[in-house]
Protein backbone atom coordinates (compact mmCIF):
# COMPACT_ATOMS: atom_id res chain seq x y z
CA UNK A 1 0.00 0.00 0.00
CA UNK A 2 3.12 2.42 1.18
CA UNK A 3 4.54 1.73 -2.03
CA UNK A 4 1.59 2.35 -4.35
CA UNK A 5 1.13 5.60 -2.28
CA UNK A 6 4.44 6.27 -3.20
CA UNK A 7 4.41 5.46 -6.78
CA UNK A 8 1.11 7.83 -7.36
CA UNK A 9 2.99 10.87 -5.53
CA UNK A 10 6.11 10.39 -7.17
CA UNK A 11 3.91 10.63 -10.74
CA UNK A 12 2.21 13.42 -9.40
CA UNK A 13 5.60 15.24 -8.29
CA UNK A 14 7.12 14.54 -11.18
CA UNK A 15 4.32 16.23 -13.26
CA UNK A 16 4.04 18.94 -11.31
CA UNK A 17 7.84 19.90 -11.09
CA UNK A 18 7.86 19.73 -15.01
CA UNK A 19 5.09 21.95 -15.44
CA UNK A 20 6.34 24.27 -13.16
CA UNK A 21 9.95 24.16 -15.00
CA UNK A 22 7.78 25.04 -18.48
CA UNK A 23 6.27 27.66 -17.16
CA UNK A 24 9.07 29.49 -16.20
CA UNK A 25 10.27 28.91 -19.73
CA UNK A 26 10.80 31.85 -22.33
CA UNK A 27 7.24 32.61 -23.80
CA UNK A 28 6.83 31.43 -27.74
CA UNK A 29 6.67 35.77 -28.18
CA UNK A 30 9.64 35.93 -26.31
CA UNK A 31 11.61 33.39 -28.26
CA UNK A 32 10.43 34.35 -31.45
CA UNK A 33 11.62 38.12 -30.81
CA UNK A 34 14.68 36.42 -30.40
CA UNK A 35 15.49 36.98 -34.50
CA UNK A 36 16.56 40.42 -35.62
CA UNK A 37 17.56 41.17 -39.17
CA UNK A 38 19.84 43.52 -39.89
CA UNK A 39 20.96 45.31 -43.28
CA UNK A 40 24.25 45.93 -43.63
CA UNK A 41 24.36 48.89 -46.70
CA UNK A 42 23.75 51.42 -44.61
CA UNK A 43 26.81 50.65 -42.95
CA UNK A 44 29.81 52.54 -43.08
CA UNK A 45 33.76 52.09 -42.52
CA UNK A 46 34.99 52.78 -39.40
CA UNK A 47 31.60 54.22 -37.50
CA UNK A 48 29.99 51.65 -35.50
CA UNK A 49 26.48 50.64 -35.45
CA UNK A 50 24.72 49.52 -32.69
CA UNK A 51 21.59 46.96 -32.90
CA UNK A 52 19.34 45.50 -30.50
CA UNK A 53 19.03 41.51 -29.92
CA UNK A 54 17.49 39.70 -27.63
CA UNK A 55 17.50 43.12 -25.30
CA UNK A 56 21.20 43.04 -25.88
CA UNK A 57 23.36 45.63 -27.82
CA UNK A 58 24.88 44.25 -31.66
CA UNK A 59 28.05 46.05 -32.22
CA UNK A 60 28.35 46.13 -36.31
CA UNK A 61 32.00 47.56 -37.48
CA UNK A 62 32.23 47.77 -40.92
CA UNK A 63 36.47 47.84 -41.43
CA UNK A 64 38.18 49.86 -44.15
CA UNK A 65 40.81 47.91 -46.64
CA UNK A 66 43.31 49.41 -44.72
CA UNK A 67 42.07 47.72 -40.86
CA UNK A 68 41.76 44.51 -43.25
CA UNK A 69 45.47 44.89 -44.64
CA UNK A 70 46.69 45.44 -41.09
CA UNK A 71 44.87 42.75 -38.97
CA UNK A 72 46.58 39.18 -37.69
CA UNK A 73 45.16 35.89 -38.59
CA UNK A 74 43.56 35.41 -35.61
CA UNK A 75 41.34 39.07 -36.58
CA UNK A 76 40.61 37.84 -39.71
CA UNK A 77 39.10 34.99 -38.61
CA UNK A 78 36.70 36.76 -36.97
CA UNK A 79 35.37 39.17 -39.70
CA UNK A 80 32.15 38.06 -41.34
CA UNK A 81 32.39 39.15 -44.67
CA UNK A 82 29.08 40.12 -46.40
CA UNK A 83 29.31 41.27 -50.31
CA UNK A 84 33.15 41.54 -50.32
CA UNK A 85 33.25 43.75 -47.25
CA UNK A 86 34.78 42.50 -43.71
CA UNK A 87 32.56 43.25 -40.96
CA UNK A 88 33.18 42.55 -36.85
CA UNK A 89 29.41 41.67 -35.49
CA UNK A 90 29.46 41.01 -31.81
CA UNK A 91 27.44 41.12 -28.87
CA UNK A 92 28.92 44.48 -27.54
CA UNK A 93 29.02 43.73 -23.78
CA UNK A 94 32.51 43.44 -22.03
CA UNK A 95 32.96 39.49 -21.11
CA UNK A 96 34.02 40.95 -17.60
CA UNK A 97 31.04 42.29 -16.07
CA UNK A 98 28.86 43.09 -19.00
CA UNK A 99 29.08 46.55 -19.67
CA UNK A 100 29.04 48.22 -22.83
CA UNK A 101 32.28 49.97 -24.00
CA UNK A 102 32.87 52.38 -26.60
CA UNK A 103 34.30 52.72 -29.73
CA UNK A 104 37.14 55.06 -30.33
CA UNK A 105 37.62 55.69 -33.94
CA UNK A 106 40.85 57.04 -34.11
CA UNK A 107 42.20 54.22 -32.11
CA UNK A 108 39.98 51.45 -34.22
CA UNK A 109 39.31 49.97 -30.41
CA UNK A 110 36.94 49.70 -27.50
CA UNK A 111 37.59 51.22 -24.30
CA UNK A 112 35.07 49.60 -21.29
CA UNK A 113 35.31 52.68 -18.89
CA UNK A 114 34.00 50.82 -16.34
CA UNK A 115 36.93 48.94 -15.18
CA UNK A 116 39.37 50.12 -18.00
CA UNK A 117 39.39 46.72 -20.08
CA UNK A 118 40.14 47.18 -23.97
CA UNK A 119 38.99 45.50 -27.14
CA UNK A 120 40.44 45.63 -30.88
CA UNK A 121 38.31 46.32 -34.07
CA UNK A 122 38.12 42.15 -34.25
CA UNK A 123 36.31 42.40 -30.15
CA UNK A 124 39.46 40.75 -28.93
CA UNK A 125 40.04 41.63 -25.82
CA UNK A 126 43.92 43.30 -25.40
CA UNK A 127 43.55 44.66 -22.04
CA UNK A 128 42.28 42.83 -18.74
CA UNK A 129 40.16 42.72 -16.55
CA UNK A 130 37.64 40.95 -19.49
CA UNK A 131 39.22 37.52 -19.54
CA UNK A 132 37.54 36.34 -23.35
CA UNK A 133 36.69 38.30 -26.52
CA UNK A 134 33.54 39.92 -26.70
CA UNK A 135 30.85 37.20 -28.28
CA UNK A 136 29.85 36.61 -31.49
CA UNK A 137 26.07 35.53 -31.77
CA UNK A 138 24.45 33.25 -33.84
CA UNK A 139 24.04 34.99 -37.67
CA UNK A 140 23.00 33.63 -41.00
CA UNK A 141 24.14 36.01 -43.57
CA UNK A 142 21.51 36.61 -46.45
CA UNK A 143 22.09 38.92 -49.43
CA UNK A 144 23.23 41.95 -47.86
CA UNK A 145 21.67 41.00 -44.58
CA UNK A 146 22.58 39.17 -41.97
CA UNK A 147 19.55 37.62 -39.73
CA UNK A 148 20.29 37.35 -35.94
CA UNK A 149 19.56 34.65 -33.60
CA UNK A 150 20.29 32.18 -36.71
CA UNK A 151 22.70 29.83 -37.32
CA UNK A 152 23.98 29.61 -40.68
CA UNK A 153 26.64 28.08 -42.40
CA UNK A 154 29.50 29.99 -41.97
CA UNK A 155 28.32 31.01 -37.99
CA UNK A 156 28.82 26.73 -38.13
CA UNK A 157 32.07 26.92 -39.57
CA UNK A 158 33.46 29.51 -37.44
CA UNK A 159 32.20 27.57 -34.36
CA UNK A 160 33.85 24.23 -36.10
CA UNK A 161 37.30 26.16 -36.58
CA UNK A 162 36.84 27.31 -32.86
CA UNK A 163 36.91 31.04 -33.29
CA UNK A 164 33.48 31.75 -31.37
CA UNK A 165 33.94 32.90 -28.00
CA UNK B 1 -14.50 15.53 21.47
CA UNK B 2 -13.43 16.98 24.42
CA UNK B 3 -15.69 17.98 27.36
CA UNK B 4 -16.78 21.57 27.46
CA UNK B 5 -18.14 23.28 30.40
CA UNK B 6 -20.35 26.61 30.71
CA UNK B 7 -17.39 29.67 30.03
CA UNK B 8 -17.18 31.37 33.10
CA UNK B 9 -15.40 34.43 31.19
CA UNK B 10 -14.13 35.22 27.67
CA UNK B 11 -10.61 34.15 29.08
CA UNK B 12 -12.08 30.82 30.11
CA UNK B 13 -13.93 30.05 26.58
CA UNK B 14 -10.87 30.88 24.88
CA UNK B 15 -9.05 28.37 27.14
CA UNK B 16 -11.15 25.68 26.78
CA UNK B 17 -11.22 25.89 22.77
CA UNK B 18 -7.99 27.14 22.17
CA UNK B 19 -5.31 26.17 25.13
CA UNK B 20 -4.36 29.65 25.66
CA UNK B 21 -2.87 28.74 29.37
CA UNK B 22 -0.97 26.00 28.08
CA UNK B 23 0.54 28.00 25.26
CA UNK B 24 1.20 31.10 27.22
CA UNK B 25 3.03 28.90 30.06
CA UNK B 26 5.30 27.11 27.27
CA UNK B 27 6.05 30.13 24.98
CA UNK B 28 6.55 32.69 27.48
CA UNK B 29 6.27 32.17 31.09
CA UNK B 30 8.42 29.29 31.29
CA UNK B 31 10.77 29.43 28.47
CA UNK B 32 13.54 30.00 30.12
CA UNK B 33 16.22 32.69 29.49
CA UNK B 34 19.68 32.60 31.26
CA UNK B 35 20.50 35.46 33.06
CA UNK B 36 24.03 36.11 32.46
CA UNK B 37 23.97 37.74 28.51
CA UNK B 38 24.20 40.88 27.31
CA UNK B 39 22.66 43.38 25.05
CA UNK B 40 23.92 41.17 21.98
CA UNK B 41 21.69 38.42 22.71
CA UNK B 42 18.56 41.05 21.64
CA UNK B 43 19.60 41.45 17.97
CA UNK B 44 17.03 38.42 17.85
CA UNK B 45 14.32 40.56 18.93
CA UNK B 46 15.42 43.06 16.95
CA UNK B 47 15.51 41.04 13.79
CA UNK B 48 12.12 39.82 14.67
CA UNK B 49 11.08 43.68 15.06
CA UNK B 50 12.61 44.73 11.61
CA UNK B 51 10.98 41.98 9.75
CA UNK B 52 7.52 43.14 11.41
CA UNK B 53 8.24 46.75 9.90
CA UNK B 54 9.41 45.32 6.55
CA UNK B 55 6.37 43.58 6.07
CA UNK B 56 3.85 46.83 7.33
CA UNK B 57 5.45 48.35 4.95
CA UNK B 58 6.39 46.48 2.20
CA UNK B 59 2.23 46.26 2.14
CA UNK B 60 1.77 49.32 2.10
CA UNK B 61 3.80 49.96 -0.81
CA UNK B 62 2.68 47.03 -2.45
CA UNK B 63 -0.60 48.52 -3.01
CA UNK B 64 0.69 50.96 -5.41
CA UNK B 65 3.69 49.40 -6.83
CA UNK B 66 3.03 48.31 -10.79
CA UNK B 67 5.35 45.28 -11.59
CA UNK B 68 5.51 46.06 -15.53
CA UNK B 69 8.87 47.53 -17.07
CA UNK B 70 6.88 50.53 -18.45
CA UNK B 71 4.97 51.61 -15.45
CA UNK B 72 7.76 50.15 -12.56
CA UNK B 73 9.92 53.30 -12.17
CA UNK B 74 6.63 55.75 -12.13
CA UNK B 75 4.92 53.78 -9.79
CA UNK B 76 7.54 54.25 -6.97
CA UNK B 77 9.36 56.96 -8.03
CA UNK B 78 6.14 59.61 -8.80
CA UNK B 79 2.96 58.11 -7.75
CA UNK B 80 4.85 56.46 -4.59
CA UNK B 81 6.73 59.24 -3.80
CA UNK B 82 4.91 61.82 -4.94
CA UNK B 83 1.33 61.28 -5.14
CA UNK B 84 0.46 58.75 -2.20
CA UNK B 85 0.13 60.51 0.82
CA UNK B 86 2.96 59.15 3.23
CA UNK B 87 4.27 56.73 0.53
CA UNK B 88 7.27 58.75 1.09
CA UNK B 89 7.70 57.11 5.06
CA UNK B 90 6.87 53.65 3.18
CA UNK B 91 9.48 53.56 1.14
CA UNK B 92 12.17 55.27 3.07
CA UNK B 93 10.85 52.75 5.85
CA UNK B 94 11.04 49.92 3.35
CA UNK B 95 14.56 50.73 2.29
CA UNK B 96 16.39 51.75 5.04
CA UNK B 97 14.71 48.59 6.93
CA UNK B 98 16.20 46.71 4.34
CA UNK B 99 20.12 47.69 4.72
CA UNK B 100 19.72 47.60 8.26
CA UNK B 101 18.30 44.63 9.04
CA UNK B 102 21.78 42.70 7.61
CA UNK B 103 23.53 45.07 10.08
CA UNK B 104 21.65 43.20 12.26
CA UNK B 105 22.09 40.08 11.09
CA UNK B 106 25.56 40.41 10.53
CA UNK B 107 25.84 41.82 14.09
CA UNK B 108 23.77 38.82 15.20
CA UNK B 109 26.30 36.21 13.44
CA UNK B 110 29.11 37.37 14.58
CA UNK B 111 27.81 37.30 18.37
CA UNK B 112 26.96 33.70 17.77
CA UNK B 113 31.06 33.03 16.51
CA UNK B 114 32.40 35.20 19.28
CA UNK B 115 30.28 33.26 22.00
CA UNK B 116 30.61 29.63 20.45
CA UNK B 117 26.69 29.39 20.34
CA UNK B 118 27.15 27.57 16.94
CA UNK B 119 28.44 24.67 18.71
CA UNK B 120 27.76 21.57 19.76
CA UNK B 121 23.97 20.73 20.40
CA UNK B 122 23.16 24.09 18.60
CA UNK B 123 24.07 23.04 15.30
CA UNK B 124 20.65 23.21 14.34
CA UNK B 125 20.03 27.16 15.23
CA UNK B 126 23.34 28.34 13.35
CA UNK B 127 21.86 26.34 10.07
CA UNK B 128 18.93 27.56 9.98
CA UNK B 129 19.77 31.18 10.84
CA UNK B 130 22.26 31.18 7.68
CA UNK B 131 19.66 29.43 5.60
CA UNK B 132 17.66 32.61 7.36
CA UNK B 133 20.38 34.83 6.09
CA UNK B 134 20.20 33.33 2.60
CA UNK B 135 16.93 34.01 1.87
CA UNK B 136 17.34 37.43 3.39
CA UNK B 137 19.85 37.71 0.46
CA UNK B 138 17.85 36.43 -2.04
CA UNK B 139 14.89 38.75 -0.49
CA UNK B 140 17.23 41.83 -0.67
CA UNK B 141 18.49 41.10 -4.39
CA UNK B 142 14.49 40.45 -5.49
CA UNK B 143 13.41 43.50 -4.13
CA UNK B 144 16.29 45.98 -5.38
CA UNK B 145 14.97 44.57 -8.99
CA UNK B 146 11.53 45.82 -8.55
CA UNK B 147 12.03 49.82 -8.78
CA UNK B 148 13.50 49.47 -12.15
CA UNK B 149 15.87 51.70 -12.20
CA UNK B 150 19.38 51.03 -13.78
CA UNK B 151 21.42 49.49 -10.68
CA UNK B 152 18.38 47.19 -11.23
CA UNK B 153 18.86 46.11 -14.31
CA UNK B 154 21.96 45.68 -14.42
CA UNK B 155 22.27 43.80 -11.13
CA UNK B 156 19.95 41.55 -12.43
CA UNK B 157 22.07 41.01 -15.47
CA UNK B 158 25.22 40.55 -13.52
CA UNK B 159 24.04 38.25 -11.13
CA UNK B 160 21.77 36.36 -13.06
CA UNK B 161 24.70 35.78 -15.16
CA UNK B 162 26.52 34.25 -12.45
CA UNK B 163 24.18 31.14 -13.16
CA UNK B 164 26.16 30.47 -16.48
CA UNK B 165 28.62 28.96 -14.18
CA UNK B 166 31.39 30.57 -16.00
CA UNK B 167 33.01 28.52 -18.74
CA UNK B 168 30.33 25.93 -18.31
CA UNK B 169 28.10 28.47 -20.31
CA UNK B 170 24.81 27.28 -19.18
CA UNK B 171 23.30 30.14 -20.79
CA UNK B 172 19.68 28.18 -21.13
CA UNK B 173 20.01 28.37 -17.14
CA UNK B 174 20.26 31.94 -17.16
CA UNK B 175 17.55 32.35 -19.84
CA UNK B 176 15.16 29.76 -18.09
CA UNK B 177 15.67 31.61 -14.76
CA UNK B 178 15.39 35.02 -16.88
CA UNK B 179 12.10 34.07 -18.47
CA UNK B 180 13.77 36.25 -21.78
CA UNK B 181 17.34 36.81 -22.78
CA UNK B 182 18.04 39.74 -20.84
CA UNK B 183 16.01 40.86 -17.58
CA UNK B 184 12.88 42.16 -19.10
CA UNK B 185 8.82 41.62 -18.34
CA UNK B 186 8.94 37.95 -17.42
CA UNK B 187 12.31 38.53 -14.94
CA UNK B 188 10.11 41.65 -13.34
CA UNK B 189 6.88 39.68 -12.50
CA UNK B 190 8.76 36.71 -11.56
CA UNK B 191 11.20 38.81 -8.97
CA UNK B 192 8.35 40.46 -8.23
CA UNK B 193 6.01 37.03 -7.12
CA UNK B 194 9.40 35.76 -5.26
CA UNK B 195 9.71 39.07 -3.28
CA UNK B 196 6.18 39.32 -2.08
CA UNK B 197 5.19 35.88 -1.22
CA UNK B 198 7.31 32.89 -2.10
CA UNK B 199 10.54 34.33 -0.16
CA UNK B 200 8.61 35.77 2.56
CA UNK B 201 6.69 32.50 2.89
CA UNK B 202 10.09 30.37 3.27
CA UNK B 203 11.50 33.29 5.71
CA UNK B 204 8.47 32.99 7.55
CA UNK B 205 8.77 29.13 7.80
CA UNK B 206 13.11 28.96 8.72
CA UNK B 207 11.89 32.07 11.41
CA UNK B 208 9.96 29.03 13.10
CA UNK B 209 12.68 26.49 12.57
CA UNK B 210 14.93 28.67 13.77
CA UNK B 211 13.12 29.38 17.05
CA UNK B 212 12.40 25.94 17.22
CA UNK B 213 15.86 25.50 17.01
CA UNK B 214 16.17 27.02 20.42
CA UNK B 215 14.11 25.01 22.56
CA UNK B 216 16.03 22.18 23.63
CA UNK B 217 19.51 23.22 23.47
CA UNK B 218 18.52 26.94 24.80
CA UNK B 219 20.35 29.97 24.25
CA UNK B 220 23.78 30.11 24.63
CA UNK B 221 25.08 32.85 27.63
CA UNK B 222 28.02 35.13 28.11
CA UNK B 223 30.27 32.55 29.35
CA UNK B 224 29.07 29.36 27.74
CA UNK B 225 28.35 27.50 31.10
CA UNK B 226 26.47 24.44 30.72
CA UNK B 227 23.61 23.90 33.18
CA UNK B 228 20.37 22.38 33.95
CA UNK B 229 17.81 24.28 33.08
CA UNK B 230 15.30 22.29 34.72
CA UNK B 231 16.88 22.58 37.87
CA UNK B 232 17.51 26.54 37.58
CA UNK B 233 13.71 26.95 35.92
CA UNK B 234 12.35 24.39 39.46
CA UNK B 235 14.60 26.83 41.54
CA UNK B 236 12.86 29.86 40.15
CA UNK B 237 9.58 28.56 39.93
CA UNK B 238 9.94 28.09 43.93
CA UNK B 239 10.53 31.30 44.42
CA UNK B 240 14.32 31.58 44.45
CA UNK B 241 14.64 34.10 42.19
CA UNK B 242 18.01 35.20 43.18
CA UNK B 243 19.63 32.11 42.80
CA UNK B 244 18.38 30.26 39.91
CA UNK B 245 20.08 31.24 36.67
CA UNK B 246 17.69 31.67 34.47
CA UNK B 247 14.43 33.99 34.34
CA UNK B 248 11.54 34.08 32.63
CA UNK B 249 11.16 34.85 28.86
CA UNK B 250 8.21 37.18 29.47
CA UNK B 251 7.64 39.34 31.05
CA UNK B 252 11.06 39.29 32.91
CA UNK B 253 13.55 38.75 30.05
CA UNK B 254 11.22 40.66 27.45
CA UNK B 255 11.45 43.57 29.35
CA UNK B 256 15.30 43.80 28.50
CA UNK B 257 14.31 42.66 24.68
CA UNK B 258 12.03 45.84 24.40
CA UNK B 259 14.63 47.98 26.00
CA UNK B 260 17.19 47.28 23.37
CA UNK B 261 14.46 47.48 20.41
CA UNK B 262 13.66 50.80 21.77
CA UNK B 263 17.26 52.53 21.32
CA UNK B 264 17.79 50.43 18.01
CA UNK B 265 14.01 52.30 17.14
CA UNK B 266 15.43 55.36 17.86
CA UNK B 267 18.25 55.17 15.55
CA UNK B 268 16.37 53.44 13.16
CA UNK B 269 13.55 56.11 12.36
CA UNK B 270 16.79 59.08 13.08
CA UNK B 271 18.10 56.99 9.52
CA UNK B 272 14.71 56.99 8.06
CA UNK B 273 13.98 60.71 8.61
CA UNK B 274 17.45 62.35 8.06
CA UNK B 275 19.53 60.29 6.58
CA UNK B 276 17.71 58.01 4.46
CA UNK B 277 19.86 58.19 1.32
CA UNK B 278 22.32 56.17 2.34
CA UNK B 279 19.83 53.10 1.43
CA UNK B 280 19.16 54.45 -1.99
CA UNK B 281 21.28 54.53 -5.20
CA UNK B 282 22.07 57.45 -7.15
CA UNK B 283 21.97 55.49 -10.43
CA UNK B 284 18.89 53.60 -9.50
CA UNK B 285 17.01 57.07 -9.86
CA UNK B 286 17.62 56.56 -13.94
CA UNK B 287 15.18 54.63 -15.69
CA UNK B 288 16.75 51.14 -16.83
CA UNK B 289 18.52 51.28 -20.35
CA UNK B 290 19.47 47.40 -21.56
CA UNK B 291 21.94 49.42 -23.77
CA UNK B 292 23.35 51.68 -21.52
CA UNK B 293 25.44 50.75 -18.80
CA UNK B 294 26.46 52.45 -15.25
CA UNK B 295 30.18 53.50 -15.34
CA UNK B 296 30.91 51.73 -12.26
CA UNK B 297 28.93 48.33 -10.92
CA UNK B 298 28.34 47.62 -7.33
CA UNK B 299 25.68 45.93 -5.65
CA UNK B 300 24.15 47.21 -2.09
CA UNK B 301 26.84 47.28 1.24
CA UNK B 302 25.79 44.40 2.42
CA UNK B 303 27.10 41.97 -0.69
CA UNK B 304 30.09 43.75 -1.12
CA UNK B 305 32.50 41.28 1.09
CA UNK B 306 31.53 38.52 -0.99
CA UNK B 307 31.02 40.60 -4.24
CA UNK B 308 34.85 41.06 -3.73
CA UNK B 309 35.81 37.82 -3.28
CA UNK B 310 34.08 36.87 -6.86
CA UNK B 311 36.02 39.93 -8.25
CA UNK B 312 39.92 40.37 -8.08
CA UNK B 313 40.16 36.56 -9.63
CA UNK B 314 39.85 35.40 -13.24
CA UNK B 315 36.29 34.51 -14.31
CA UNK B 316 36.15 30.69 -13.11
CA UNK B 317 38.21 30.87 -9.84
CA UNK B 318 36.48 33.60 -9.11
CA UNK B 319 33.18 31.76 -9.24
CA UNK B 320 34.42 29.20 -7.12
CA UNK B 321 35.70 31.52 -4.55
CA UNK B 322 32.48 32.90 -4.44
CA UNK B 323 30.98 29.80 -3.69
CA UNK B 324 32.67 28.90 -1.28
CA UNK B 325 32.49 32.80 0.68
CA UNK B 326 28.22 31.75 -0.21
CA UNK B 327 29.07 27.50 1.72
CA UNK B 328 31.62 27.91 4.09
CA UNK B 329 30.02 29.68 7.09
CA UNK B 330 27.43 26.66 7.18
CA UNK B 331 30.08 24.45 8.17
CA UNK B 332 31.32 26.33 10.86
CA UNK B 333 30.08 24.18 13.40
CA UNK B 334 32.31 21.39 12.28
CA UNK B 335 35.15 23.48 10.95
CA UNK B 336 35.40 24.66 14.37
CA UNK B 337 37.00 21.57 16.32
CA UNK B 338 37.22 22.89 19.65
CA UNK B 339 34.56 21.58 22.00
CA UNK B 340 34.43 24.82 23.83
CA UNK B 341 31.41 27.09 23.97
CA UNK B 342 33.44 30.25 25.71
CA UNK B 343 33.56 33.78 24.42
CA UNK B 344 36.47 34.20 21.85
CA UNK B 345 38.51 35.80 24.39
CA UNK B 346 39.29 32.87 26.61
CA UNK B 347 40.18 30.84 23.19
CA UNK B 348 43.93 31.64 22.66
CA UNK B 349 44.49 31.51 18.91
CA UNK B 350 40.78 31.93 18.21
CA UNK B 351 40.59 35.18 19.13
CA UNK B 352 42.95 36.76 16.83
CA UNK B 353 41.10 34.84 14.34
CA UNK B 354 37.96 36.03 14.78
CA UNK B 355 38.98 39.39 14.83
CA UNK B 356 40.81 38.87 11.82
CA UNK B 357 37.79 37.69 10.31
CA UNK B 358 36.06 40.95 11.18
CA UNK B 359 38.96 42.91 10.40
CA UNK B 360 38.77 41.21 6.36
CA UNK B 361 35.33 41.24 6.02
CA UNK B 362 35.30 45.11 6.50
CA UNK B 363 38.52 45.95 4.13
CA UNK B 364 36.52 43.68 1.89
CA UNK B 365 33.53 45.73 1.90
CA UNK B 366 35.02 48.32 1.44
CA UNK B 367 37.75 47.21 -1.64
CA UNK B 368 34.12 45.99 -3.34
CA UNK B 369 32.97 49.83 -3.39
CA UNK B 370 36.17 50.86 -4.85
CA UNK B 371 36.49 50.53 -8.38
CA UNK B 372 38.66 47.61 -9.21
CA UNK B 373 41.88 49.30 -9.98
CA UNK B 374 45.42 49.60 -8.96
CA UNK B 375 46.41 49.23 -5.20
CA UNK B 376 42.67 48.46 -4.68
CA UNK B 377 42.90 45.37 -7.03
CA UNK B 378 45.47 44.50 -4.78
CA UNK B 379 44.63 45.15 -1.41
CA UNK B 380 40.93 43.46 -2.47
CA UNK B 381 43.46 40.11 -4.00
CA UNK B 382 44.67 39.89 -0.37
CA UNK B 383 41.78 39.96 1.37
CA UNK B 384 40.14 37.48 -0.71
CA UNK B 385 42.78 35.41 -0.04
CA UNK B 386 43.15 36.25 3.29
CA UNK B 387 39.62 35.00 4.08
CA UNK B 388 39.88 31.58 2.40
CA UNK B 389 43.06 31.29 4.22
CA UNK B 390 41.45 31.71 7.20
CA UNK B 391 38.87 29.14 7.09
CA UNK B 392 41.39 26.48 6.00
CA UNK B 393 43.64 27.07 9.13
CA UNK B 394 40.55 27.37 11.32
CA UNK B 395 40.51 23.75 11.83
CA UNK B 396 44.20 23.51 13.03
CA UNK B 397 44.29 26.54 15.06
CA UNK B 398 41.25 25.04 16.85
CA UNK B 399 42.17 21.38 17.10
CA UNK B 400 44.72 22.15 19.29
CA UNK B 401 42.70 24.64 21.76
CA UNK B 402 43.22 23.53 25.48
CA UNK B 403 39.75 22.62 27.12
CA UNK B 404 38.31 26.17 28.75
Amino acid sequence: MGKVFGAVAGVGAVGALYAMKKSWDPLPSVKAAGFTTVDLSAAEPNKLMVEKWRGKPIFILKKTPEMVAKQSAEQTARDIVVNGENFLICIGLCTHLGCIPAYREAKQDFKCACHGGEFDSSGIDTLAPPPSPMVIPPFNVKGNTVVLGEEGETYRQMKDAGVLA
Amino acid sequence: MAHFTKATSVHDWLNQRLAIDTLQRVLSKEYWIPKNINFLWAMGMVLAFTFGILLVSGIFLLMYYQPHVDTAFDSVNFTIMREVEFGWLWRHVHAVAASVVFLIIYIHMLTGIYYGSYKKGREMIWISGMLLFVAFSAEAFSGYMLPWGQMSYWAGMVITNLFSLGSLEFNGLVEWIRGDYVPGQAFLDRFFMLHVLLIPLAILGLIGLHFGALRIPHVNNQDGEEFDFDEEAAKYKAGNKKESKVIAFANDFLSKDMFVVSIYLIFFFYLVFWHFGFAMDAINFDPADGLKTPPHIYPEWYFLWSYEILRPFPKDPGLVAFGFAQVIFFLLPWLDRSPNAVPASRRGLFFFWFWAMVIDLIILTAMGKLPPQGIYSTIGLFAAWAFIGLWVILPFITRNEKRA
